[in-house]
């Protein structure tokens, strides 16, 4: 216990922000930068992804699926090398480690989050599709003015949910030498060289703090949510049946 | 880049060795990482069934602390961590044994087993207490309402999200190439700075990993098909 205290106290700055001032910014800072602005830019690309993957047309769905399927079915690590080694090829010059990172992140996560923004337009009653089509709004109109909206709100906890799952993916940045908060720690424990149980406990103790109040924070709007909903939905008659599982689970009569 | 795409080049006796080694390294890695936590998932979720408090927190705080570490930091810690909180003779002894093989599957399973004790408990949940109620009335035991009346819909209920934690499970095992266990990952960059074969390398690789993935989705998709109870 000791020794963390006197680790934290030697290397704390080194851990929140790296150099920073003296030289470039890394540690937790870059860990959020990274997540952040992984899936920000990633957001719209998802929403995209999820409209061509339940769209009608057949030649925008088949790939938008392609894609998600590519990426949930291959690990981060080699979408991390895929970028590393052909986006300088791609583009004609070398790229940071941060750039290759959030551009990995980007592609990533986008998959993950059309497979969100599906599950919650899915979510809606097609009763909503339908009243806004018999309305006289086409369906972009439906998508965007109806549809999007809501599905968009009750998404907010997948989406909290999602950021931790990017922050976490921002540790691979150590692979490619990104200065993020692994890399950092691995740093001070290169420098140590004895206390290795130490540093990597204050390494995890720090993603655990972040990411469990985010997951907390998380489940905290689920249940807001899910009670404004009840609310607003009591007048109707019957749940959702989307929403119940796939398997039989009607009690023999 | 190269021009020409030349995979004969992964065929090289040398390379070729490397590849299949690594495979089934992975395969290795996958196999006892998720029997490792299937057990302890299990396990878990049934200590967190009880109606001990403290039990319940405990399972929590595993759960919690499983699902909110990266899975990198996770391997880095009983790698490069627990291994020196290990009595000296245990460490020399995995040291002559793939320590970092070791590490890696422990790692890997333990932290999925968080998942499947959740996945587990929600599909258990979702099973109306009326059910064992009723069972209970029909002169079942705790024990046999358990086993032929929860279960059976509890795990067809769990099966989509245990199939995707599989998935998962099997991508993690990729990061064994940071601690230095020779799977696909590692062999890929291997190959990769021998070779230069850049694109042939990383393009079989990431086909490798695709093709089992989507093998473990159709498998549990099939699964879940021929499980299914028939609805009255």
């Amino acid at each position: 216990m000791q020794d963390i205290l006197t680790i934290l106290r030697d290397n704390w700055t080194l851990l929140l922000v790296g150099q920073y001032p003296n030289g470039p910014l890394g540690g937790l800072a870059i860990t959020l930068l990274l997540s952040a602005l992984g899936l920000v830019l990633a957001f719209p690309l998802g929403v995209v992804l999820a409209l061509a993957r339940i769209s009608a047309w057949r030649w925008l769905a088949a790939p938008a699926t392609a894609v998600v399927y590519v990426v949930r079915g291959v690990p981060l690590i080699m979408f991390i090398f895929w970028v590393y080694f052909f986006l300088p090829a791609v583009i004609g010059r070398t790229v940071s480690g941060f750039t290759t990172m959030v551009v990995t992140l980007v592609i990533y996560q986008a998959a993950y989050l059309a497979e969100v923004v599906r599950a919650g337009i899915e979510g809606l009653p097609q009763g909503q599709v339908e009243a806004a089509r018999a309305l006289g709004l086409s369906y972009l109109q439906t998508m965007l003015k109806v549809v999007l909206p809501q599905a968009l709100y009750n998404m907010v906890p997948a989406m909290v949910s999602q950021f931790v799952s990017t922050i976490k993916e921002t540790s691979l940045g150590y692979v490619i030498s990104v200065n993020e908060l692994t890399f950092a720690a691995s740093q001070v424990n290169n420098t140590l060289l004895t206390k290795p149980f130490q540093v990597f406990i204050i390494l995890a103790g720090i993603y655990f703090l972040l990411c469990s109040s985010l997951t907390q924070l998380a489940r905290h709007l689920e249940r807001r949510i899910a009670a404004r909903r009840a609310g607003t939905d009591a007048a109707r008659p019957a749940p959702l049946l989307g929403a119940t599982p796939a398997v039989a689970l009607k009690p023999a009569e | 880049m190269n021009a020409k795409l030349d995979f004969a080049v992964l065929l090289r006796p040398d390379y070729l060795g490397m590849i299949l080694d690594g495979l089934l390294t992975m395969l290795e890695l996958t196999v006892l990482a998720w029997v490792l936590a299937m057990l302890v998932g299990m396990a878990l979720a049934v200590v967190r069934m009880t109606s001990s408090r403290i039990a319940q927190g405990l399972v929590a705080a595993y759960v919690e602390y499983h699902q909110n570490v990266p899975m990198l930091v996770q391997i880095f810690l009983w790698y490069f961590g627990m291994a020196t909180l290990l009595p000296a003779h245990w460490q020399q002894w995995l040291n002559a044994h793939h320590s970092e093989f070791v590490f890696a599957f422990t790692a890997v399973g333990l932290a999925m087993a968080a998942y499947v004790s959740e996945d587990l408990r929600g599909g258990i949940r979702s099973i109306p207490r009326s059910q064992i109620e009723a069972a209970r009335a029909l002169g079942l035991s705790y024990l046999k309402a358990s086993r032929l009346v929860v279960l059976p819909q509890a795990l067809r209920i769990a099966m989509p999200t245990l199939v995707s934690h599989t998935v998962l499970l099997f991508k993690n095992t990729s990061l064994a190439m940071t601690i230095g266990v020779a799977e696909l990952t590692y062999v890929t960059r291997d190959i990769e700075s021998q070779s230069f074969r850049t694109m042939e390398v990383y393009l079989f690789a990431t086909a490798a990993y695709l093709c089992i993935s989507l093998l473990i989705m159709a498998a549990g998709a099939w699964l879940e098909r021929s499980l299914r109870i028939p609805a009255r």
